[in-house]
Order: structure tokens, then sequence, then C-alpha cells
């Protein structure tokens, strides 16, 4: 109850904020980056954390979700509901393609998929016209707001968490630890692997909605390797398995991001910097798999 | 109560198990005994489907297995204690426990079973919230065997449990057994410790390179000079 008293009078007074011009535009563009990269690293989180599946592929269901939503919303005149729901169910249904191929096989095959799909989604994208091609789409309508961003933060949250504590957590976890023991179980483990990258990839694509119907314009250049490498480092600074880590690795790395922003070359130095820093002095990353609890998130 | 007939079991080229047959009568321990590499944990996996042979079959209380899926042959009522324990080692010892009940939905008879093998393993009783990774060598193997009894197997495969144990632990571990399936479970055993195995089981069967070389009960094989002279170093 305390926990859901301080999470709407936050709501209000950042809208509040935002209402009287006290948050500028600078502040809001870093509050939106926040919350998006939130959803994403909480979102990778459930994947290369809790499942212990290696995806390098994030930024590609960012970009399924980006498109779709954007095709809906623009280009068929849908509200943005429609383009959200869109948005998810288009990265979903790329998760499960990728995925029901690759998870039955135990190894890296995945990370070697996901990798591949980003690549291929980007080539795809810029051969498009009808979506702009390597110009991307210009023009997209503002219809992320601090009630979207807010409520969209909250929910991927609390969903990833609740399914994480539920028996299908258990299995998800399980499999991390010891597919074969898991197996031998009686857990369908490539049915939990395909779950935990199938809800993944929704709520990166989820992201991707909110991301393109705030920064006017989407390419796929923005949805490259290093939008995903960007998730990764916020997922491996947290502590692989700590959706507490990842939320304050993805606010960190913003803050960071921003202030750095005039100097893009030490930014990707810093990362490298901080990832040798952390596996030297704390390989299980900042929270290991620790959370913090919030009864609400339980 | 199982039946295990010719399968040929391949891992790429390697032909890991060659027409091997085991039968299990309900109620008995059977020992599978053999050196490194022989084929004992690949045959354990294929009865848990974990693989698939390529010919033969396995058939579990007259019904055909040899093509089931794992999670329905645990359903059935086999469940494994796997090679070198395998304890989630960052969940507690009652997470782990809970694990092995995974399938199961009768809430009220889970618990009951939860506290027979805490009566079974006093010791894991005292460290139910601790990790399982923390947890000696023994403690793991303790938690392994009571988290494989929490699937109710009516048959219990069993990988070595005494690897790596002293002496003292190997005892205890093999009256465990002998007790569990005194209650009813029968138990398919696979280990290196051939003196001991066979000094608990009805019968038993000798594997070398993935085949039957021997089989027959376990004071025959006992007192085989073969047996002697490869398993109990005399
Ligand atoms: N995943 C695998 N891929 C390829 N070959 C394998 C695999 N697993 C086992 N083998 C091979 O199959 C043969 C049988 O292995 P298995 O593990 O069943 O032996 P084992 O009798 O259990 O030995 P140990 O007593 O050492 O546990 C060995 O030659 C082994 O190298
Ligand atoms: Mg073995």
């Amino acid at each position: 109850m305390l926990e859901l008293a301080a999470l709407t009078a936050f709501f209000m007074l950042v809208q509040y904020m935002i209402t009287v011009g006290i948050l500028n535009q600078y502040y809001q563009i870093n509050l939106t980056s926040m919350c998006i990269n939130i959803i994403l690293a909480v979102s990778l989180n459930l994947i290369n954390g809790f499942t212990g599946q290696l995806s390098l592929g994030h930024a590609g269901f960012m970009a399924v979700g980006a498109y779709s939503s954007v095709v809906m919303t623009q280009m068929l005149g849908q509200p943005f509901i429609i383009g959200i729901l869109a948005a998810c169910l288009s990265a979903a249904l790329a998760g499960f393609v990728i995925g029901v191929p690759t998870l039955r096989l135990r190894g890296d095959y995945l990370a070697i998929a996901t990798l591949g799909f980003g690549e291929i989604i980007r080539v795809v994208l810029q051969n498009i016209d009808y979506i702009g091609g390597p110009a991307g789409i210009v023009g997209i309508s503002k219809l992320t707001t601090w009630t979207w961003l807010f409520a969209g933060t909250v929910v991927s949250t609390l969903v990833i968490v609740n399914l994480i504590n539920s028996s299908y957590g258990r299995a998800i976890i399980s499999i991390r630890e010891d597919e074969i023991a898991s197996e031998v179980m009686g857990i369908n483990t490539t049915r939990y692997k395909v779950l935990a990258f199938v809800v993944g990839a929704l709520f990166a694509g989820f992201a991707g909605a909110l991301y393109a119907h705030y920064f006017y314009i989407i390419k796929p250049e923005t949805f490259s390797f290093l939008k995903s490498f960007d998730v990764l480092v916020m997922v491996v600074l947290g502590g692989l398995g700590s959706t507490t880590g990842a939320v304050i690795a993805a606010v960190f790395i913003t803050v960071l991001t921003a202030a750095l922003q005039t100097f893009p070359a030490v930014r990707m130095i810093l990362y490298a910097l901080i990832l040798i820093i952390v596996m030297i002095y704390r390989p299980q990353g900042l929270m290991g798999n620790r959370e913090f609890s919030l009864k609400i998130f339980g | 109560m199982l039946e295990v007939k010719d399968i040929d079991v391949y891992y790429g080229a390697i032909h890991a198990l060659k027409k091997l047959s085991i039968t299990i009568e309900k109620g008995k321990i059977v020992t599978l005994i053999g050196a490194n590499g022989a084929g004992k944990t690949t045959t354990l996996k294929t009865i848990s489907g974990l693989i698939r042979p390529r010919s033969g079959s396995i058939t579990f209380k007259n019904v055909d297995i040899t093509r089931t899926a794992p999670e329905k042959i645990v359903a059935m009522g086999i469940s494994q204690v796997p090679e070198g324990r395998r304890v989630f080692s960052a969940m507690t010892v009652l997470e782990n426990l809970e694990m092995g009940a995974y399938l199961r939905r009768d809430k009220k008879e889970v618990e009951m079973d939860m506290e027979k093998v805490f009566t079974r393993f006093p010791r894991l009783k005292e460290r139910r919230k601790q990790l399982a990774g923390t947890l000696s060598g023994g403690e793991q193997q303790m938690l392994a065997i009571g988290r494989a009894l929490m699937a109710q197997p009516e048959l219990l495969l069993m990988d070595e449990p005494s690897m790596g144990l002293a002496p003292l632990l190997v005892k205890e571990i093999f009256e465990i057994i002998q007790d569990i399936n005194s209650q009813g479970t029968t138990i398919l055993l696979v280990e290196q410790n051939a003196h001991m195995a066979l000094s608990i089981a009805d019968n038993a069967y000798v594997m070398e390179t993935g085949e039957i070389v021997l089989q027959g009960t376990a004071k025959e094989l006992m007192n085989s000079e073969e047996v002697k002279r490869a398993y109990l170093g005399g």
C-alpha cells in the first residue's frame, strides 16, 4: 500500500513539474530515455539474467516494435493503443519465431541467432521503401506522454517480477541453475525458455513503440548492435538476475550517457572500463541476484 | 515394471549403447556397474527420455515410453538422482525440494512428503533455508535424493550416489537407499562402488563399452571370477 502511494506521489509530482515547466525539455528527454531503458533492461534481464540465455539482439525487437507501431499510427491512422498492441505482438511473434528453433538446442545458438537477427532486421528495414528505407520515418506524432511512460515502466516491471515469483519463474530460474537437473525434475525446459524469451521480446517491442512516439524520428540505424550492447551493459552492471539491479543500472547508464552526450567516444571507453571493473571487483554485478523487497512488486 | 529392450543410442557417430536390454521387477534394487565411459549415465538418461534411442523400446508399467517427453515420464513415476548431484545451488534447500514436486498439484500430499524427507534427512530440515550451493557434498547428495523423492517415484534412478563421499557417508547413503526401497520404491542404481552396490542389490548388470557383458542375481555376480577380478579388486 505504502509503495503504491509512493509511486502515485512520484507520478503526480513529475506530472506537476512538467505542467508548470520546472522540468524543461532536456530533463524530460532524459526522463523518457530512463523509462525506456528501464523497460529494456528489465526485459533483457528476464532472458539473460533469470533464464541464463544470452540474447544479443534486444534492439532488434525494439525495432520491430517501433516500426510496427508507427505503421499503425502514422500510416494506417490507428490510435496509439493499437500501435502499442501491434508493437508488443509483432515483437513477441519475432521472439517466438527465433526462439523456438534455437532454444531447443543447448549452448550458444541463441546468441548467434539473435546477433544475426539484429543485423538482418536492420538490413530489411533499410530496404523497404514503404517505411522510409535507410532514412527512416520522420515526423512521428508525439503520443508518448509521461502517463504512458510511467504506467508502461511500472506495468512492465510488475509483470516481469510477478512472472519471476510465480511457479513459472521457479522453472525459469532452475533452467539457469542447471538445465539437466530441471529436465530431470520434469520441467519442459524449451517451453519455459521460449516463454521467457517471448515475454522479453514483447516488452522490448513495447519500449520501441514508446521510443518512436517520443523522439519524432526512427531510422534502422537507431536499433543497431550498439543499442543492444547498451542494454546488455545495464543488465550485467546491475547483476544478472536482479530486477532491482537492472533498474538501478538503467538509471545510472542513462544519466551517464546524458552527461557524456558531447563525447560519444568517451562513453564507449567508459562502458568498457566499467565492465572490466565490474568483472574484476564485482562479477555478480551491483546487486548480485538480490532484490530490494518492495511489497507491491511481490 | 521397466523393460528396456535392444536399445541403440548414438552421440553423433559414437555408438554409446549397443542393443542394450535391462529388466527391472517391481520392488527390487537393480544395480548397473561398469567402468568409466561404459554408458551407464547414457542408459539412465535414455530411460528418463533425455536422449532418444535410435532403435529398440522402453516400456514402463506396460506403457511404451520410448518416445515420451521427459516431463511425462516423471509424471508417470520415474525420477532421477542425476550424476554429480546437480542441486540448484542458488536456491534454498526447501526450494530445491519444491522443484522436485514441480509437476504435482496435490499440495497436501506434497507437504506430507516434504515432512517425510525431513524425517529421513534431519540435517536438511535444520538447513532448509540455506542455499544448496553452500551444503557439503554429502548434504548435497541427500538433497538430490530428497528432491527426487519429492516426485513420488515408483522407480528411482540413481547415478553414482556415493561418488566423492567419505566411506562413512557412503555407508549411510547405501542404508538410505535400502530404506527407500523397503518402503516400496523400485531402484535402479548405477555405481562404481561395485562391492557396496552388489551387497544391497537383488539383481545386477555389468556394462562394458555400451554393452551388457554379464547379468544375474547380485549374489551370482559377487562370486563371479570376472567381476571379482575387474570390479572388486580381487
Ligand atoms: N553428450 C555427449 N556427446 C558425445 N559423447 C558422449 C556424450 N555423453 C557421453 N558420451 C560418450 O558416451 C560414452 C558413455 O558415456 P556415459 O557418460 O554414459 O558413461 P558412464 O558409464 O556414465 O561413465 P562414468 O562412470 O564415467 O560416469 C562415453 O564414451 C562418453 O564419452
Ligand atoms: Mg556416468
